[in-house]
């Protein structure tokens, strides 16, 4: 039981994981590219939350220096993963052109009919 | 010039990344080639002048814009990060002319600037990753580098290249994905992301917080494992080579494992060493039986390949085995052979893939079949690849024997004869797989009407494979350069544990 609870007090990291491991078995289970590059979407989102969640205090503001608040949320997390998910951007855009130009040199995007025809080398 | 010393860490990344940009405005080939050649020559230059000044006064630290650490990114220059500096900077300045040629002939006129604008952030990144002391501007470079690389070996000639650059794709940000966990659980538990104050901070961690630890070092391992190419995490290394452009090839199977490796080193002695007892986690363990696993597994796999750029890239595989052998021994000797094998490694295949290049050049194929008797028509090429292939096997005299000299001795420093044996067994089964082009290319007569016709390639690219060649001789006899930094490197890296001596629990 003593599981059950810390679980149900730490949904947010349950939430994080359940993502995590989804994500990440979309892109091994999955022949089709566009659904890789989703699986590979979703690992990526999960870990922004992994960065985000432990830096957002409950009732922490903006870390701006003012009398009226003692509690401020970390903002260099936030920071970071603004970074990051520039980074996935540009990740998912390279795989999404890719996948086009695989398109137009195969007919296909379904990763087992490329090998299937003995040419993924 | 006083005034830009010390701006020095700061030009060795900001000069290739404006150069990419320079290169990507001036759309005409030749023009962006130029610029490619400039920026790429400067670069040793600037490494080489912080290597001089952390021999003469120690390491250099470097707040990026003002920011001191550990607040704001601190680029931070030491003896491994120089001497890694150097090795990439200098193999790419020594294949740099071979791109004009290679890529006038691979690469579709319209898009030559783009490919060298995509060359030049690579080496950013890949220099970025080196010279940067923080954990999270590592990973931001580390993804600069590869993006600009899957770009590059989607330029391949081939329609497979594009798969093997998804493949690729997908599998590098996995790998940089993992690095970020771990590079998360490591912020969580210090809240720094400065590699130096992450490692006095983890030192005061608490035993309850053991596991979170040995969590970050999981997770960075399998990042940075899927990056650097360990056994069996290779599997989108050997067509990603294979399928390339010949200079893209040439380029990033000198520098861009060779980097990755240097990420492994920092993290395991720089970051982790100081608070984690090595002794007490079967992670020696692991990286030795993955390592002489890449060993065998990996060059007998090349043994049998007819590609001859793949027979290469499993090579590859295999000499990373002994680079990794190297960290997993953990001492004086082992690392000082693992430190010296990421720089004869990376002179020996620049030379083997450049040689191939002019093989494509000339003949427009890589396959074995279709060489048949190049050694008389391409006698300089092929003598170089002959040499070069003597480096990879280990033959006194070359590059390859120091390392794997070194390995020998950290493995019986460790008390193993049997890796010893397994270093020497593992070279037999090189001699195969170099024997075997060695002796179709130069005993047996001509055949195929392109191999007839064949000569050696335009001197811009035999310099470079040339130059490559001579270092692969060069520093196979004349030490000190080479194996003198990898041993000083060593010992400031071992001198940083807690125990100077691990016990290397080799298996028996």
């Amino acid at each position: 039981m003593d599981i059950l609870f810390d679980l149900a007090e730490r949904y947010n990291y349950a939430a994080t994981i359940f993502l995590m491991v989804a994500g990440l078995y979309i892109v091994i289970a999955r022949g089709n590219m566009v659904k890789k590059l989703v699986g590979l979407s979703i690992f990526q989102t999960s870990v922004y939350l992994l960065f985000i969640e432990p830096s957002k205090i409950v009732g922490g503001t903006a870390p701006i220096i003012d009398p009226d608040f003692s509690i401020y949320s970390n903002p260099l997390p936030h920071v970071l993963i603004l970074t990051a998910i520039v980074v996935g951007v540009a990740t998912i855009s390279l795989g999404l052109a890719l996948i086009v130009r695989i398109n137009e040199a195969y007919g296909t995007i379904e990763e087992d009919e490329i090998l299937n025809n003995g040419d993924g080398g | 010039m006083s005034s830009v010393l010390p701006h020095l860490p700061a030009l060795q990344v900001v000069i290739p990344l404006f150069g990419a940009v320079i290169a990507a405005f001036l759309r005409r080939g030749a023009l962006a080639f130029a610029v490619a050649l400039a920026v790429t020559w400067l670069m040793p230059i600037i490494a080489a002048a912080m290597l001089w000044q952390v021999i003469e006064t120690g390491p250099i630290s470097y707040a990026m814009g003002g920011w001191e650490p550990p607040w704001g990114i601190e680029y931070r220059v030491d003896l491994l990060s120089a001497f890694v500096l150097l090795l990439v900077s200098g193999v790419a300045a020594a294949i740099m002319p071979f791109a004009r040629q290679s890529v006038t002939l691979e690469i579709d006129e319209s898009r030559e600037a783009w490919f060298y604008c995509m060359y030049l952030l690579c080496l950013t990144g890949l220099l970025g990753i080196t010279i940067t002391g923080d954990a999270f501007n590592a990973f931001v470079f580390l993804e600069v580098s590869s993006l600009s690389s899957y770009v590059m070996i989607a330029n391949g000639l081939d329609r497979r290249a594009l798969l093997a650059a998804f493949q690729y794709l997908v599998m590098g940000t996995v790998g940089a994905t993992f690095y970020v966990i771990g590079v998360g659980f490591l912020y969580l538990l210090t809240g720094s992301l400065n590699f130096v104050d992450i490692a006095d901070r983890l030192a005061n961690v608490g035993p309850e917080q053991f596991s979170a630890m040995v969590a970050a070092l999981a997770f960075v391992s399998a990042g940075i494992g899927i990056k650097l190419a360990l056994f069996p995490l290779h599997a989108w290394l050997p067509n990603a080579y294979a399928f390339a452009p010949s200079f893209a090839t040439a380029f990033l199977a000198a520098s861009a494992t060779k980097v990755a490796v240097y990420l492994i080193i920092r993290l395991y002695y720089s970051v982790f060493g100081g608070a984690i007892d090595y002794a007490a986690l079967p992670i020696s363990e692991v990286i030795i039986v993955l390592s002489v696993a890449a060993m065998f597994i990996a060059s007998a796999i090349a043994v049998f390949e007819n590609n001859l750029k793949r027979m290469l890239a499993y090579s590859s595989v295999a000499q990373i085995g002994y680079v990794t052998l190297g960290i997993g021994l953990a001492n004086q000797a082992g690392l000082t052979g693992g430190i010296a094998h990421l720089f004869n490694h990376a002179v020996m295949k620049g030379a083997l893939f450049v040689a191939l290049g002019c093989v494509f050049f000339r003949v427009g194929s890589c396959l074995l079949n279709d060489v048949t008797g190049l050694g008389r028509r391409m006698p300089i090429t092929m003598a170089a690849f002959a040499i070069a292939g003597l480096g990879l096997i280990g033959t006194p005299g070359t590059v390859g024997f120091v390392s794997k000299w070194y390995l020998a001795q950290g493995a019986l420093d460790s008390g193993s004869w049997l890796l010893v044996f397994a270093i020497v067994a593992s070279s037999v089964i090189s001699v195969v797989y170099v024997g075997r082009v060695v002796e179709i290319v130069w005993f047996r007569e001509p055949t195929s009407k392109a191999v007839i016709e064949a000569s050696d390639p335009p001197l811009s690219m035999l310099l470079p494979l040339i130059a490559l060649t001579a270092a692969v001789v060069y520093f196979g006899i004349e030490t000190s350069a080479s194996a003198g930094l990898a041993s000083r490197a060593a010992e400031m890296l071992t001198g940083a544990l807690p125990t100077a001596e691990l016990p290397a629990g080799a298996p028996e």
